[in-house]
C-alpha cells in the first residue's frame, strides 16, 4: 500500500525554467507596456520602406492555434509573425483533431513535439493560454480566452490612442456597452489602470459586474466627458430569448447606442470589432472622421509585431528595457 | 445502517496516549487498552494482557472520525473510486465511518440499487460505510423514491445531492413522507436560475476574471425556503455543504426558533476563499464555490459556536484526465477524505483560530448525532473507534500519496501538519 510521502519542502524537483509569456495584462508593469509600444512604433517606421519583411525572426516557428473564429487577430498574427522572418502555422479547430474531440492537452502535447518558439492561442475557456504555457516548453501569447483576456487587443488600443492623442495620461475613457461578457474591457481595464487614464464604464445594469473597481454608471450621458469612447460589440447570443440582459436589443439602441448625435465633436470613437452596425454604433458614426477603427487594425500588426520580438528576445520574467532601434 | 468488511479485531494497548474525548469530557495522559475490538480499559496504567502495546506517548488519541459527506462513485464510475479505494482512504483519513451520496449512475433511488451497494460493502468496505439514498426517482425532481423501503434496505438518510430539489412543492412533499423513516433530508441548496452556468462565486475574482459566477444567494433564498418548510412541517433537515454567510445566519435563526435543522461545512470553505481561483487551478473548482473572506469567517464562527456541527469532506474524485483542462472544462469537486484533519489543524487549530477539542467533536460526534450513527467515544464497553493523531508530524500531499483512487486534491504540493498515525475502526485496525 502507497502511503503519503514525507518529503521535505527543499527536496522538490526544480520547475523548468520560466518562460517570456503575454498571458494576461495583469502580468505586465508600467514599463513593460511603454517598452512594448515603443518597439511597436519602431516596427510601424520599418514598415514604411518597400520592403517590409525583417530578418529579426528568421528560423521561428510560431504556431497559431485558433479555437474561435477570428479574422483580425488570426490575420494580424500571421502577417506579424511573417514580417518578422519567422514560419508559421496555423490550426484552427474546425477540421483539425479538435473536431475529433481531442483535449487541449493533447494537441497541446502534440504541436509542442515540433518544438515552436511562440505559440499564439484564442479559445473559449478562460486560462486556455496558462495551460497551454503549463503542458508545452514555448512561449505563449494569449490572442483571447473566453471572457478573460485579449492583452494584444489592449496593447493596440493603448498604441492607437497615445498615435492619435498623443498621450496615455490623464485622457479619459468611456467603455460602453457589453463589459461583463467582454474579454476586451477586462484587459482595456487594467491596461488603462497601468497607464493612468480614467476609465468608466456605460451600460445596462445587468452587463456592468458590479464587483469590477471601476466607476460605473447606467447612464449614456456620462460619455460626454470621455475623450474617447471605446463602443463593445453587443453580442447576439447574450440577447437571444430569455437571457433578459435587456429587453430587446431595439431598447439596447436606443439607451445605449452610440448615435452621431451622442458624440461631441472632438471626441473619439473605438471598437475592437467586429461591429454591428445599427445596433451598439451606428454606421455614421463608425465612418465618422472621429472614429478610429480602421487605425486599430493597423495598429495590432506593428503591435502584434512587438509583442512576438518581445516574449522570444526578453529575459525570462520582470522587465528589461530593450534597446528596440536595434532591430530597425 | 453502516456495512464493512469483516477484519481481525483488535488486541492492542495505547500507552501513554493524551485521550481526548471532547464528548465524554476526557483530556488526560492514559493508557487504553482494547480487547477482542472493544474497548476494555481506560485508565492511568492498565495491563497489557499480551496485547500488541502502541507508545502513544506525545500522541493523540481520539474517536475515529466519521464523515457524513463523500462520493464513492460506485455504482458506474469505478475508474475513480471504489467502496475498497475510498473506504482506504478514510482509513488513512482516520474515519471509523463514511456516508456515501447516491449520486451515481445509477442513482441510488430504488432498494434494489441500494441492496447491491450493501451486499459489495460487506465484501470491500475496509471502514463502514453507510449509503443514503434519493430523495427522487433519478434525482429528477419529480417523483419521490419509495422511501419506505430504502430505509428498511438500510438507506442511513435522503438526498439527492450534486442537484437541488428546486421545487418548492416537492421538498414539502419529500419532508412529510421522509418522518414515516424517522430519517433526515440532507439538502443540496442551489437555486438553478440563480446558479445557472456558474463556475465561481459571483465577486470581484469572477469580475475581473470573466468567469460566469454563482451568487451567495443563490444558495442562501433556498437554504430560506427549506428552513421555512422543515420549520412549516416540523421536519429536521440537514444543509449540506455550506459556503455563504446568509445561509449561514439563516440556520442559526432556524436553530434559534427550535427548527431541527443541522448544517455541515468542508475544509475547503473554511479555509480557502475565492482568491485561490486567480491560480486557475482545476482543483479549486467546487460546487458549491469557493466564496469571500466573508463567508469563510463566518462559517468558521459557525463551526466554533455549534451552529454548524459537522465538518463534511464532500469527498469528489474525478479521473485525472477530466480535470487535467482549463477551469471552466473542468468537472465540480475535490477529494478530501486523507487530507481534512490535517489541513484542519495545520490551518484552524495551530493558529489558535479553532480549539482541537472542538475540532474533533465536529469531526466525530457531531455529524454523527446529526445521521443517528452511534457516537465514537473512548468509554470501556464501546466498540473501538479511534485515531491516533501525531500533531507534530508532517505530510507531504503528493499525487502518487493516495489511497483514494483520484488525486485531485487541492492540496497538492502542500506540507501539512497533523498525521493520522492509527485508525480503528468498528474494533479493527484499518491504517497505520
Amino acid at each position: 500500500m502507497k502511503s503519503i510521502h514525507l518529503v521535505n519542502d527543499d527536496l522538490r524537483p526544480p520547475g523548468p525554467p520560466p518562460r517570456r509569456h503575454l498571458l494576461s495584462i495583469a502580468d505586465l508593469a508600467r514599463e513593460d507596456v511603454e517598452r512594448l509600444l515603443g518597439t511597436a512604433r519602431t516596427f510601424a517606421s520599418s514598415l514604411d520602406r518597400e520592403v517590409k519583411k525583417l530578418p529579426t525572426l528568421k528560423g521561428r516557428l510560431v504556431v497559431n492555434l485558433f479555437y474561435e473564429s477570428s479574422t483580425r487577430t488570426s490575420s494580424s498574427f500571421e502577417l506579424a509573425a511573417k514580417r518578422l522572418s519567422a514560419d508559421t502555422l496555423t490550426v484552427k479547430s474546425v477540421g483539425s483533431s479538435v473536431d475529433k474531440g481531442e483535449s487541449l492537452k493533447d494537441t497541446a502535447v502534440t504541436l509542442g513535439a515540433y518544438d515552436p518558439d511562440v505559440i499564439v492561442i484564442r479559445h473559449p475557456q478562460i486560462g486556455a493560454p496558462q495551460f497551454v504555457a503549463g503542458a508545452t516548453l514555448a512561449h505563449v501569447v494569449n490572442a483571447g480566452d473566453g471572457k478573460h483576456q485579449h492583452p494584444t487587443q489592449a496593447l493596440l488600443d493603448l498604441y492607437t490612442i497615445q498615435q492619435e492623442l498623443g498621450r496615455l495620461d490623464g485622457l479619459h475613457v468611456a467603455i460602453v456597452g457589453d463589459v461583463l461578457h467582454s474579454r476586451v474591457a477586462r484587459s482595456l481595464i487594467q491596461a488603462f489602470a497601468l497607464v493612468g487614464i480614467r476609465c468608466t464604464l456605460v451600460g445596462p445594469p445587468a452587463l456592468l459586474p458590479r464587483e469590477l473597481a471601476v466607476e460605473k454608471t447606467t447612464d449614456i450621458d456620462a460619455i460626454r466627458d470621455a475623450d474617447v469612447i471605446y463602443v463593445l460589440r453587443m453580442q447576439n447570443e447574450r440577447m437571444q430569448a430569455g437571457a433578459n440582459y435587456v429587453p430587446s436589443l431595439r431598447e439596447y439602441t436606443a439607451r445605449w447606442g452610440i448615435t452621431p448625435a451622442r458624440v461631441r465633436s472632438g471626441q473619439k470613437v473605438m471598437h475592437p470589432g467586429p461591429m454591428n452596425r445599427g445596433v451598439e454604433i451606428d454606421g455614421a458614426v463608425a465612418d465618422s472622421a472621429e472614429s478610429l477603427i480602421e487605425a486599430q487594425v493597423r495598429s495590432g500588426l506593428v503591435v502584434r509585431m512587438a509583442v512576438l520580438y518581445d516574449v522570444l528576445t526578453g529575459g525570462p520574467v520582470g522587465v528589461r528595457a530593450l534597446a528596440a532601434a536595434e532591430v530597425a | 445502517m453502516l456495512w464493512a468488511a469483516e477484519q481481525q479485531q483488535a488486541n492492542v494497548v495505547f500507552r501513554g496516549a493524551r485521550v481526548l474525548d471532547p464528548a465524554e469530557g476526557i483530556d488526560a495522559t492514559l493508557d487504553v487498552r482494547v480487547d477482542n475490538g472493544i474497548v476494555a480499559a481506560v485508565a492511568e496504567t492498565v495491563d497489557a494482557n499480551e496485547h500488541r502495546v502502541v507508545d502513544a506517548a506525545g500522541l493523540v488519541l481520539a474517536p475515529a472520525f466519521v464523515d457524513p459527506h463523500v462520493h464513492l462513485r460506485t455504482p458506474g464510475r469505478e475508474d475513480e473510486e471504489t467502496l475498497a479505494t475510498g473506504t482506504a482512504a478514510a482509513a488513512a483519513g482516520g474515519y471509523c465511518a463514511i456516508l456515501a451520496m447516491p449520486n451515481t449512475d445509477p442513482v441510488v433511488d430504488s432498494a434494489a440499487t441500494l441492496g447491491a451497494l450493501v451486499e459489495a460493502a460487506k465484501e470491500q468496505a475496509r471502514v463502514p460505510v453507510g449509503f443514503l439514498a434519493a430523495i427522487t426517482r433519478g434525482q429528477s425532481g419529480e417523483e419521490l423514491t419509495e422511501m419506505g423501503e430504502l430505509a428498511d434496505a438500510g438507506a442511513v438518510a435522503f438526498s439527492d445531492d450534486g442537484v437541488p430539489v428546486s421545487s418548492a412543492g416537492m421538498m414539502r412533499r419529500a419532508l412529510q413522507y421522509a418522518s414515516i423513516t424517522g430519517r433526515p433530508l440532507a439538502l443540496h441548496c442551489e437555486e438553478p436560475t440563480l446558479s445557472r452556468g456558474g463556475h465561481v462565486h459571483e465577486g470581484a475574482v469572477a469580475a475581473e476574471l470573466g468567469f460566469s459566477a454563482y451568487p451567495s444567494v443563490a444558495e442562501s433564498v433556498m437554504v430560506e425556503r427549506d428552513l421555512a418548510l422543515a420549520a412549516f412541517e416540523e421536519q429536521p433537515l440537514h444543509l449540506l455543504h455550506l459556503s455563504a454567510a446568509e445561509s449561514v445566519a439563516a440556520l442559526r435563526r432556524a436553530r434559534e426558533h427550535g427548527v431541527r435543522a443541522s448544517g455541515e461545512v468542508t475544509p475547503h470553505h473554511l479555509v480557502l476563499t475565492d482568491a485561490a481561483v486567480r491560480s486557475l487551478d482545476p482543483n479549486v473548482k467546487m460546487n458549491p464555490p469557493l466564496r469571500a473572506e466573508r463567508d469563510r469567517v463566518a462559517l468558521l464562527d459557525a463551526l466554533r459556536d455549534g451552529t454548524i456541527e459537522a465538518v463534511a469532506t464532500d469527498h469528489a474524485p474525478h479521473a485525472r484526465h477530466e480535470k487535467d483542462v482549463p477551469f471552466e472544462a473542468a468537472p465540480f469537486g475535490v477529494t478530501g477524505l486523507e487530507t481534512a484533519f490535517a489541513v484542519l489543524y495545520s490551518e484552524l487549530v495551530e493558529p489558535g483560530l479553532l480549539p482541537l477539542q472542538t475540532l474533533l467533536a465536529r469531526m466525530s460526534s457531531g455529524p454523527a448525532r446529526i445521521f443517528g450513527l452511534e457516537r465514537p467515544r473512548i468509554a470501556a464497553g464501546a466498540r473501538a473507534n479511534l485515531v491516533l493523531l501525531d500533531l507534530a508530524g508532517t505530510t507531504r500531499v503528493t499525487e502518487d500519496g493516495f489511497r483514494s483512487r483520484s488525486a485531485n486534491s487541492w492540496l497538492l504540493g502542500r506540507t501539512l501538519r497533523g498525521r493520522v498515525a492509527l485508525t480503528v475502526a468498528n474494533g479493527a485496525v484499518v491504517h497505520e
